[in-house]
C-alpha cells in the first residue's frame, strides 16, 4: 500500500469497513447458532498425549521402563503403566465453495446457499475452536491451526469471499493435512467427476471427512412454468425451454442421479453425505456436522 | 352504415375494412409466442440437453390467440366511432320544414313530443339549413317563409297542443300553398289518421324526403258516452298498438257537497289488433246522474276525457193527475201519453203532489189540475221558485176551473180567460186548427210540425201586454198553444191542450215527444239530432284544453245548433260544455260514429318513433372493452408464462380464485341487502315520530325524487340541530294512504309526474292535517311557478293533486311575510333554482300596516301550505358525511345560495313550529314601553 495514494487507503478504508460490517452478524450469527451445542474441553476417551489421568495398565515388554509408574507399581507385583486421556488436537479443513451457482437463493425468505453454507462453516469453526482442535480453510489462505486468533482469520476469510466461476473453485487437496478432517459445503453443482477425483484423492492422504449438498428449494422443486430461458449465475451459458413445466420430471431425476453419485462417492471413500434445503433451520445440519466429524475419530 | 336494423351506425365506416386483416394478424399472433423469462438458475447444469417435449408450446396459446384478435377487433371498432341509435342524417341542406299536427292526440306526451321538435329546429339550424314551422291544428293564416329559425325557438317553447284536430280542410289548402322549390320536411305526428292527412303528405313527398315521428304507443280516447238499458257505456279507442296492454277508464262527477270526486273505475282489457273496446259502467240512477265525466287515468289528453251532458242525466219526472185513475179508459188517461213518451228517458214518479215533492224530482208534470189544495200549491210553488220545471196541460177541469171572470193563478203562465175555445168539432164551426210553424227564439225552433197535428179544443190566454213573451208556440190563427212564464229561479209552462187526444192530435204525433224534450223533460239518450238543433244558438260554458281540463269559458262566440250538432270541434268551438236554455250540451273530441286509425303515410315516408333513444357514442365503451381486453390478455401472458408464479405461491389458481372471490362477493352482498331490508313496524315509526319532532316528506314512487326528498331533510334536519334549539329526528317517508298524518308536523312533497293522486280517505287525512295546524311544502321542482300558470307539466301535476285539498287563496310571498324574519332575517328563499315566486296563504285583506310598525299586522294565522318550485330538497341534500350531494349554483355564489337555502329551511320549521310568534314580537317595543311607566 502507498501511502501517497490517498485513493488507495481511501479504499482499504472501505474495504476495512465492509469487512467489519459483515463480520460481526456472521460472527454473531455463527456463535449463536453454536452456542446451543455445549462441546468445551474434552478428551478423547483414549490413551494418549494429554494432561489428564485415563487408566493404570501393566506394563508390557514392549514398553519403555521410564514410562513406569513407580508410584503404583510398587503397591503390587506387577509393573504398572499411567496413561493420560490421548488429548492432541485434530486438524479440519473446512471448504466452502465459492463458486457462483452458491450466491443464488429463489425467494427473500431464506439465505444464499453460499451465505448458509459460510455460517455452517464459521458455526463449525467456532465449535472446533472451543474444543481446541485445529481448524483452518481448506486452501492455502488459512492452514489449520488452534486458538482464537485462527478464528478471526477465517471469520474475515469467509466474510470477505468473492465468488469465483464454477470452474475455479476447486478442493485443494494438496494443502491437506494428512489424517485430518474435511468438510465439504458445496451445492455440488460443478464438474462431478473433478470433483470425485479430489475426494478420493484426499481420502487417500487419509483424509475422512463429509460432504454436505446446499441445496435451494427452487433447486430442489423445480417450480418453473412457460417460456423461460436459463442462465447461469456466471452468465457462462444459457438453456432456452418452449416450457419449463415439462423439464420438471426429467429434471429431478437428474437431480437424483447426480446425488446418488455423490452418495457413491462418499461411501467410497469413507466420508459421510448429506443434503441440506436452505429453507430449513442450520441448526440440524450443524448438529449433523459435530456428530459426523466428532464421530468419525 | 348501420348495424341490427339501424341500431348501430359508425362514424367512419371505412375504417371496418381493417377487420379484414384480423387473419393475417391471426398467423403473424400465432408464429410469434410470448417472450420467454430469463431466469438465473445454479441447476441448469442438469437441464443441458435437455429437448422440450411438446413443440405446439412455441406457438402462441389459443386462448392467448383469442383475446388479443378481439382486443384487436375491438379497438378497429372503436376508431370506427360505432354510434348507437344513430340520427337518420337527413340529407341535402335545402329548407326545412317542420311539420306538427299539434293536436289533443299529442297532448299526453307533449313535452317529449316539444323536446324532439325542439332537437329538429336544433339540429336544421347547426346544419345551417332554412326553416320554417308549421302548426296544423292552428287557426293562424298560413305563413309558409322559410328563415333562419332564430324566431322559431321560442315559438316552439311555448308551443301547445290543441283540443281539436287538424282540419281537413286547412290541410287542403296547406297542399295546395306550399312554398315553390324543394324541401325536406319532418312531420311530428300524432298517429291518427284524417282526412287531408295523406294529401298534405303525399305533396310534402313531392317536393322531397319525408320523415315523420309517430309515438309508437299512441294515442287513447273516449267516444260515444250513451246511456243503455241503465248502463252508461263507452268506446276506447286505442288504433295504435304499443301501448300498455290496459287502461282504467273513471267515472267522475260530484258528490252531494258538490267535490268532483270518482265515483266509479272500471278496468278495460286492451286487446292487441282491435282498435275499439267497450266500457261499461253499472251504476245506481242516484250516482248515474251526478256523472260529469269519463276520463283515462294518467293520460292527460282532451281524447281521453268524455264529457257527459243531458245525454246521460235521466231526470226524475213526477206525473200528477187528478182525480183516481178510471178502471178500463186507459187510453184516455191524461197521464198515457206522457207516460209513453218519457217512460223510456227518464225515472218516472207518479203519485199525488205530497208523495212526488219529497222524491226531488226535476220536472212535475200536471195533466188537467185545476187547483190544488192551499199547502200542496205554496209547497209547489215555493218547489218551483227554486228552480223547479213545472209542466201542466189543460183538459176539461181546468176549463171547468175558470171561472165566468177568467182564472189567475200563479202557478199558470198567463191568466186564462173564461170559457174554451172548441173548433171544427160536430157543434162547432170552422175547421181543426193547425200548430203555426215555431217562432224563432222559441225552444221549439226548428222543429217541423206534422201536418196530421189538429187541434180541437184549447184554453185561451187573456189578452195582456207581455203575452207574447210568454208564447212559446201558437195555433196558425195565432192563438197560444204553449205558454212560459218564469217563477222565482224555475218556470211554469202551460200546454193550452191535453195531454191525451181528446183535444188535440199532438199527444199521437213524433212532435209531442220532440217539444217534451226541448223542454228538457226528457233528454234523448241518443246525441240531439242536428234538426232538433237547429235555430238554436249556444253557449259555452267550460271548456276543454287539449290536455282534458275544463276551465271557464272566455271570448267564445254563441254557436249555432246545427254546427255544435255536427260535433266537430274547430278553433272557434273548442271542445266543452255548452249551454241553450235548460239544456246542455257536451261537446267532446271525438264525434259519434268517428272511429280512430293508424296514419297511412305514401311510399317514401321515413318513419320514426319519438321514443327513439338519443344518439349514444360507443367509441369510449368499445375503448374500455379494449383496454380490458389488453388487461386480460397481460394477465393471461403472465400466467402462461409462468411469471406470475413467483409472486403469488398457486398462479394456476389465481383466475379461479379472483372468479369466486368476485362472485361470491356479489352473492354476499346481495344477500345482504335482502336482509338488510328488514320490515320496521309502521308503529315504530309512528311513535318515533310523535316522541319528538320529525320532518316527513310524502312518498312520490319516482325513487330518485323520494331519495332526493330523504337526503334534502336529512341534511336540514342536521343544520337545524347545529344551528337552533330544534332537533329533529331522522327525517320519515310518509305513504299518505297508510301513515297517520297527526304525527307530523311538516311536510315536504316534491311534485313528481308519475305520482298517483292519493285517494279520497288520504285527502281527508290531508285535510284534516292542514287544518290542524300542519304545513305542506308543495315543491315543483321546476324553477318555473314564476308564471303562475302551471305551465310546467309539474304545474299542472300539482293543481290536479292539490284540486281536492282545502287550501286558501294564495298569494305571493309578500315582503313582510312571517317567513321572511321568522329566524333569520330573509330576502330571497332559493333551493337549487332561485325563482322568488314563493306562494303562501293571502293576506286578510283588511291587514294594515300598523303605525310605526315596519310590517303589516298580518297571517294570523300560519299558512297550511307554502308552494314553490326551487327544488329545495336537493339544496339541502346531504350525504352522509355532512358533505353536499347535489351542486348548486357555481363557486362562491352557489355555496351563499345553499345557506340561504339552509336558511329559508331553518325559517320554515321555525315558522311551522312557532306560528305567527315572530308577528306578534313586533309589539314588543310598545309593551316594554307600557310596562315601563
Amino acid at each position: 500500500m502507498s501511502p501517497a495514494g490517498p485513493a488507495a487507503a481511501a479504499g482499504l478504508r472501505q474495504q476495512a469497513g465492509g469487512l467489519a460490517d459483515a463480520l460481526p452478524p456472521l460472527l454473531a450469527e455463527a456463535r449463536q447458532l453454536a452456542a446451543a451445542i455445549q462441546t468445551g474441553e474434552h478428551g478423547r476417551r483414549r490413551a494418549g498425549v494429554g494432561e489428564e489421568f485415563w487408566q493404570y495398565r501393566t506394563a508390557r515388554p514392549e514398553d519403555e521402563a521410564r514410562r513406569i509408574d513407580w508410584r503404583r507399581s510398587a503397591r503390587s507385583d506387577q509393573f504398572y503403566i499411567r496413561e493420560k486421556e490421548w488429548q492432541a488436537a485434530q486438524s479440519v479443513h473446512l471448504w466452502v465453495d465459492r463458486s457462483a451457482s452458491m450466491n443464488f437463493r429463489s425467494s427473500e425468505r431464506w439465505p444464499e446457499k453460499g451465505a448458509r453454507a459460510r455460517v455452517l462453516a464459521l458455526a463449525v469453526a467456532i465449535l472446533l475452536e472451543r474444543a481446541g482442535e485445529r481448524f483452518g480453510l481448506a486452501d492455502d489462505r488459512a492452514p489449520p491451526r488452534a486458538g482464537r486468533a485462527q478464528l478471526g482469520r477465517v471469520a474475515g476469510i469467509l466474510a470477505d469471499e468473492a465468488p469465483l466461476p464454477e470452474a475455479e473453485a476447486a478442493l485443494a487437496t494438496a494443502t491437506l493435512v494428512s489424517g485430518a478432517r474435511a468438510l465439504v459445503l458445496s451445492d455440488f453443482f460443478g464438474d462431478i467427476d473433478r470433483m470425485s477425483e479430489l475426494v478420493l484423492a484426499a481420502a487417500a492422504r487419509g483424509v475422512i471427512g463429509a460432504l454436505m449438498q446446499i441445496v435451494d428449494p427452487a433447486e430442489e422443486d423445480f417450480p418453473f412454468a412457460g417460456r423461460t430461458v436459463f442462465e447461469m449465475m456466471s452468465g457462462a451459458a444459457r438453456h432456452e425451454t418452449q416450457e419449463a413445466g415439462g423439464l420438471r420430471r426429467r429434471y429431478i431425476e437428474r437431480l437424483a442421479e447426480r446425488r446418488d453419485r455423490l452418495q457413491a462417492l462418499a461411501a467410497k471413500a469413507g466420508w459421510q453425505f448429506t443434503i441440506h434445503r436452505t429453507d430449513q433451520p442450520p441448526m440440524a445440519a450443524l448438529v449433523w456436522i459435530h456428530t459426523v466429524l466428532g464421530g468419525a475419530r | 352504415m348501420t348495424l341490427f336494423g339501424g341500431m348501430i351506425g359508425f362514424t367512419t365506416p371505412w375504417l371496418l375494412w381493417a377487420l379484414a386483416a384480423l387473419p393475417v394478424i391471426w398467423i403473424l399472433l400465432r408464429i410469434v409466442p410470448p417472450a420467454p423469462i430469463l431466469r438465473r438458475f445454479p441447476g441448469i447444469v442438469l437441464l443441458f440437453g435437455l429437448k422440450d417435449e411438446d413443440s405446439a408450446a412455441a406457438r402462441t396459446p389459443p386462448l392467448l390467440l383469442l383475446i388479443r384478435l378481439a382486443l384487436i377487433a375491438a379497438a378497429i371498432l372503436a376508431f370506427a366511432g360505432p354510434v348507437l341509435n344513430p340520427a337518420a342524417k337527413t340529407e341535402g341542406r335545402g329548407p326545412f320544414l317542420l311539420v306538427a299536427d299539434a293536436s289533443w292526440a299529442d297532448a299526453a306526451d307533449w313535452s317529449a313530443r316539444r323536446a324532439r321538435l325542439g332537437a329538429a329546429l336544433a339540429e336544421a339550424r347547426r346544419a345551417g339549413r332554412a326553416v320554417a314551422f308549421l302548426n296544423l291544428a292552428d287557426p293562424a293564416p298560413l305563413d309558409l317563409t322559410f328563415s333562419d329559425g332564430a324566431a322559431l325557438e321560442a315559438r316552439l317553447a311555448a308551443l301547445d297542443p290543441m283540443a281539436w284536430e287538424p282540419g281537413a280542410e286547412r290541410m287542403g289548402d296547406m297542399a295546395t300553398a306550399l312554398p315553390a322549390g324543394r324541401f325536406d320536411t319532418l312531420w311530428l305526428s300524432d298517429g291518427l289518421d284524417r282526412e287531408g292527412k295523406k294529401g298534405l303528405a303525399t305533396a310534402l313527398v313531392a317536393r322531397g324526403t319525408l320523415q315523420v315521428i309517430e309515438s309508437p304507443r299512441g294515442a287513447r280516447a273516449l267516444g260515444e258516452m250513451r246511456l243503455l238499458d241503465g248502463k252508461v257505456t263507452a268506446k276506447l279507442f286505442h288504433p295504435l298498438p304499443g301501448g300498455p296492454p290496459q287502461a282504467v277508464v273513471i267515472a267522475k262527477g260530484l258528490d252531494p257537497a258538490g267535490i268532483e270526486r270518482e265515483l266509479a273505475r272500471t278496468p278495460v282489457a286492451l286487446t292487441p289488433g282491435e282498435a275499439i273496446e267497450e266500457v261499461s259502467f253499472d251504476l245506481p240512477s242516484e250516482l248515474r246522474n251526478r256523472v260529469t265525466r269519463l276520463e283515462i287515468e294518467g293520460e292527460a289528453s282532451a281524447g281521453a276525457v268524455l264529457l257527459a251532458d243531458d245525454a246521460l242525466k235521466r231526470r226524475k219526472v213526477a206525473l200528477i193527475a187528478s182525480g183516481t185513475p178510471q178502471e178500463g179508459l186507459e187510453l184516455l188517461s191524461p197521464l198515457h201519453y206522457l207516460r209513453k213518451a218519457l217512460a223510456p228517458n227518464v225515472d218516472l214518479v207518479e203519485g199525488t203532489l205530497a208523495d212526488a215533492l219529497p222524491a226531488a224530482p226535476e220536472v212535475i208534470v200536471m195533466a188537467d189540475v185545476a187547483r190544488l189544495p192551499g199547502e200542496d200549491a205554496d209547497r209547489l210553488a215555493e218547489w218551483v221558485e227554486e228552480g223547479g220545471l213545472l209542466v201542466r196541460f189543460a183538459g176539461p177541469r181546468l176549463a171547468a176551473a175558470v171561472g165566468l171572470d177568467g182564472m189567475r193563478d200563479p202557478l199558470l203562465p198567463v191568466t186564462l180567460r173564461p170559457g174554451g175555445r172548441s173548433v171544427g168539432g160536430t157543434m162547432s164551426w170552422g175547421a181543426p186548427r193547425t200548430v203555426a210553424p215555431f217562432a224563432e227564439g222559441s225552444p221549439f225552433a226548428g222543429l217541423t210540425v206534422p201536418d196530421e197535428v189538429k187541434v180541437t179544443a184549447q184554453v185561451l190566454a187573456e189578452p195582456s201586454p207581455d203575452l207574447a213573451d210568454k208564447v212559446l208556440a201558437s195555433l196558425d190563427d195565432g192563438t197560444p198553444l204553449v205558454t212560459r212564464a218564469a217563477l222565482g229561479d224555475g218556470q211554469v209552462v202551460l200546454f193550452h191542450v191535453t195531454a191525451n187526444a181528446e183535444w188535440s192530435g199532438l199527444p199521437l204525433s213524433g212532435l209531442y215527444v220532440s217539444m217534451l224534450d226541448r223542454l228538457a223533460i226528457s233528454s234523448q239518450p241518443n246525441r240531439p239530432a242536428e234538426k232538433d238543433m237547429t235555430g238554436t244558438v249556444w253557449q259555452a260554458s267550460r271548456l276543454m284544453d287539449a290536455y282534458g281540463a275544463l276551465a271557464p269559458a272566455e271570448d267564445i262566440g254563441g254557436v249555432p245548433g246545427a254546427r255544435l250538432a255536427g260535433n266537430i270541434p274547430a278553433p272557434d268551438m273548442p271542445p266543452g260544455l255548452y249551454q241553450s236554455d235548460e239544456r246542455s250540451f257536451a261537446l267532446n273530441v271525438l264525434a259519434p260514429g268517428r272511429t280512430l286509425g293508424p296514419a297511412r303515410w305514401p311510399a317514401g315516408t321515413v318513419i320514426e318513433g319519438l321514443d327513439r333513444a338519443e344518439e349514444r357514442p360507443l367509441k369510449g365503451w368499445v375503448l374500455s372493452l379494449a383496454v380490458l381486453l389488453m388487461l386480460a390478455d397481460v394477465l393471461a401472458t403472465l400466467i402462461l408464462t409462468g411469471r406470475l408464479k413467483g409472486r403469488l405461491g398457486a398462479p394456476r389458481r389465481v383466475p379461479v380464485a379472483l372468479f369466486v372471490a368476485v362472485v361470491g362477493g356479489a352473492a354476499l352482498l346481495g344477500l345482504m341487502g335482502g336482509t338488510a331490508r328488514a320490515a320496521e313496524t309502521d308503529e315504530a315509526r309512528l311513535l318515533e315520530a310523535a316522541g319528538g319532532m320529525v320532518l316527513g316528506h310524502v312518498v312520490t314512487g319516482d325513487p330518485r325524487v323520494d331519495e332526493m326528498a330523504q337526503a334534502g331533510l336529512s341534511g336540514l334536519s342536521a343544520i337545524l340541530t347545529q344551528r337552533t334549539s330544534v332537533e329533529p329526528g331522522a327525517p320519515m317517508a310518509v305513504d299518505l294512504e297508510r301513515d297517520d298524518l297527526s304525527v307530523f308536523t311538516f311536510l315536504y312533497w316534491p311534485i313528481s309526474l308519475n305520482q298517483p293522486a292519493p285517494s279520497v280517505e288520504a285527502y281527508r287525512k290531508l285535510n284534516r292535517f292542514l287544518q290542524t295546524g300542519g304545513m305542506i311544502l308543495f315543491d315543483t321542482r321546476d324553477a318555473d311557478l314564476a308564471g303562475g300558470g302551471g305551465q310546467t307539466p309539474e304545474g299542472r301535476r300539482l293543481q290536479e293533486l292539490a284540486a281536492l285539498l282545502d287550501i286558501p287563496p294564495l298569494e305571493v310571498m309578500p315582503k313582510d311575510h312571517v317567513l321572511t324574519r321568522s329566524f333569520y332575517l330573509l330576502q330571497d328563499f332559493p333551493g337549487r333554482h332561485t325563482s322568488r315566486a314563493i306562494w303562501v296563504e293571502a293576506a286578510p285583506p283588511d291587514a294594515e300596516q300598523a303605525e310605526g310598525v315596519p310590517f303589516r299586522n298580518l297571517n294570523d294565522g300560519v299558512s297550511p301550505v307554502v308552494i314553490g318550485g326551487n327544488d329545495w330538497a336537493s339544496a339541502w341534500a346531504m350525504d352522509e358525511y355532512g358533505n353536499p350531494a347535489y351542486p348548486v349554483g357555481r363557486g362562491l355564489a352557489g355555496d351563499r345560495q345553499r345557506e340561504i337555502a339552509y336558511r329559508f329551511g331553518i325559517n320554515l320549521v321555525m315558522y311551522v313550529l312557532t306560528g305567527n310568534y315572530k308577528s306578534d314580537q313586533v309589539h314588543v317595543p310598545a309593551l316594554l314601553e307600557r310596562l315601563g311607566q
